[in-house]
């Protein structure tokens, strides 16, 4: 017999009434109201593990933006490291000689390459009392990721808006000033060599160190006084080249800017780490959710067949149960992903925490659809019972 | 008007199968109350799951309705969503214990039926339900949880959520076993008056026959058949 058919045969007021269904939690509601206790017990555990979540996530993406936010804002688009002859590739230990640096500004395809020199330093306020000496006179030195790029112009990025146009000149991202104490038109000393401030602002970090950009020129010079070769450390490129073909026949490797950050053996650690906590979080408020819902179902096992013998489809019954979840859980993530807004935005002067769509909504939208997954098991409850059960029952 | 034609029902019992209703054929009338009785592990109950589709049986037909404006609907030949959708529509059922929902006031508890298929129909008002409550006596008792009620009030409930849909059958299963001879009487009486007002197919399965005087037809099933059939009082 055909469902159409079946249904037919049950009248004209039957037929009706299937094409009126729709979605309702009736039950689920006053089931709310009536065990108020129980659902703001689990709310608060919702809220609380949102809140967890949400700031390891603000947390997480603080640190790694204070340490690759300039990596990040590097212009071109892929980043080019030497590929050492084992092991990965690394920003600290790269070094891109002429020859690599010709193969890929020659290779079909490349429409520009910007050769960055990536080397961490210390600079002073002011001007160098002596020749030779590393310290200025402004004040204590402060730890800054000095980048070299060539003159303003070249690409577009963060990083690149910094630098200057004249050797004698540096950009300083937000912090690094802030930590200076300079402004535009003051003094810093790196290495013993004085430089003015051309400009100031945006944020850029490497390695939870503010960055300040030279030109390349300038750079290289720092670098030898720091023991490099004056080689820059990263190209770059531009354009639609065979990146792997290229990267092969010049010992680098092209990737992303950000399949590079692995190439940064702090992001890898910390954030590896953080993330785990995090991706446990979400496991732990899966794993709560479902046990709450799947004891709550159990307990209304009774009751789930009452309705079904009183003729409560079993898809009405699941929506019923599911929109019950996820009152609870918009609650409480709600609320756990407020108190992470606000505390968040109260850390964020003390504690290296971002505050993003990325830490906040894609956390709680995570959370919503694991919780959601463990309340769908408890659904087994609801689809197994059976109505004849409710007949003679001694409830 | 319930008919259930040559109807048999077996259960599984180790590697054989137990018969629990043989061949049993029995009609309820619209506006009359027909009570089925019998010792204990006779069948009745199983005879009632079969009447509120709640179990096919292995054999034979269960006829709903076939009176002016209600198509005749063979309730063993439907799939298991729509012997549901036919609950939900054409058969009221009251259970031995009330079966009500903690967490529902007396009137939701009415109103759920509204609901069963996942949406409202608006067919049933709270008008409609207070006025079904002062019917079954219990007016202002609307907003009391099941916690709050007694047996009988409770049952009441029951009685008033089984009629509200307008069922052409209803179906009632050992309605006086929770409660004294007193309280016991008065739902019985209410079933009946029920029964005779709304001109439902009334189908009552009871082992008490203190209250046989409200039964206008009476049934008696041993080992699962119909042993006699007696009009015990003019309908």
């Amino acid at each position: 017999m055909s469902r159409g058919a079946g249904i037919a045969r049950l009248g004209p007021r039957l037929r009706t009434v299937r094409h009126r269904e729709g979605t309702t939690v009736f039950v689920a509601w006053r089931d709310l109201r009536f065990a108020r206790g129980r659902f703001v017990l689990i709310g608060s555990v919702v809220a609380l593990i949102t809140l967890l979540v949400g700031f390891l996530a603000g947390l997480t993406g603080g640190l790694a933006a204070q340490n690759v936010s300039a990596v990040l804002g590097l212009p071109g688009n892929r980043l080019v490291l030497q590929q050492p002859s084992s092991g990965q590739p690394s920003f600290g230990e790269s070094t891109i000689g002429r020859e690599a640096r010709v193969g890929w500004q020659t290779a079909a395809g490349v429409d520009e390459v910007v050769p960055v020199g990536i080397v961490q330093g210390r600079a002073t306020a002011g001007a160098a009392s002596g020749s030779g000496s590393a310290s200025g006179s402004g004040g204590s030195a402060v730890g800054v990721a000095l980048f070299g790029l060539p003159a303003a112009g070249a690409g577009t990025g963060t990083v690149a808006a910094l630098a200057p146009d004249r050797d004698d000149e540096v950009g300083l991202s937000a912090a690094a000033a802030s930590d200076l104490g300079v402004g535009v038109g003051d003094r810093v000393t790196i290495t013993g060599t004085t430089y003015r401030v051309a400009s100031v602002g945006g944020d850029a970090w490497y390695s939870h160190t503010p960055v300040l950009a030279m030109t390349s020129d300038a750079w290289a010079a720092a670098d030898r006084r720091l023991g490099g070769d004056g080689a820059p450390t990263v190209l770059a490129v531009s354009g639609s080249p065979d990146w792997d073909a290229v990267a092969a026949r010049t010992h680098t490797s092209a990737a992303s800017h950000l399949g590079s950050l692995t190439a940064l053996e702090t992001f890898k650690s910390e954030v590896g780490s953080l993330a785990l906590m995090i991706a446990m979080l979400f496991g732990v408020s899966a794993l709560v959710v479902g046990a709450f819902f799947t004891v709550w179902t159990m307990q209304r096992a009774g009751d789930v067949a009452v309705l079904k013998a009183l003729g409560a489809s079993t898809g009405s019954l699941v929506r019923d149960a599911l929109g019950q979840a996820l009152v609870v859980l918009v609650v409480g993530i709600g609320v756990g992903t407020a108190a992470v807004v606000g505390l968040g935005a109260l850390a964020g002067g003390a504690l290296p925490f971002l505050l993003s769509p990325l830490t906040t909504l894609v956390p709680a939208v995570a959370m919503a659809a694991l919780g959601l997954a463990g309340a769908a098991v408890a659904l087994r409850t609801v689809t197994a019972a059976d109505p004849l059960t409710a007949l003679g029952s001694n409830r | 008007m319930i008919t259930l034609d040559d109807v048999t029902l077996t259960f599984p019992d180790g590697d054989r199968r137990v018969t629990a209703v043989d061949h049993v054929s029995l009609s309820a009338r619209a506006g009359v109350v027909t009570g089925i009785t019998g010792p204990s592990g006779s069948g009745k109950s199983s005879l009632l799951a079969v009447a509120a589709t709640l179990i096919r049986p292995d054999s034979g037909r269960v006829l709903i309705g076939g009176g002016a404006g209600s198509a005749e609907v063979d309730a063993a030949a439907l799939s298991p969503g729509e012997a549901t959708a036919l609950r939900r529509e054409r058969i009221g059922i009251v259970f031995q214990q009330s079966n009500l929902l903690p967490s529902l006031t007396a009137r939701e508890q009415v109103l759920v039926m509204e609901h069963l298929g996942g949406g409202r129909r608006g067919a049933v008002t709270r008008a409609r339900v207070d006025e079904l409550l002062d019917a079954v006596g219990l007016s202002g008792q609307g907003d009391k949880r099941p916690a709050q009620l007694s047996g009988g009030q409770r049952q009441r409930v029951a009685i008033a959520r089984s009629l509200v849909h307008e069922p052409d059958v209803l179906l009632v299963d050992e309605p006086t076993s929770a409660l004294d001879q007193e309280r016991g009487a008065a739902i019985m009486e209410l079933i009946a008056r029920l029964t005779h007002e709304r001109g439902t197919a009334t189908m009552l399965v009871t082992h008490d026959m203190v209250h046989r005087d409200v039964l206008d037809e009476l049934v008696t099933v041993v080992d699962g058949r119909l042993t006699d059939g007696v009009a015990v009082r003019a309908a």
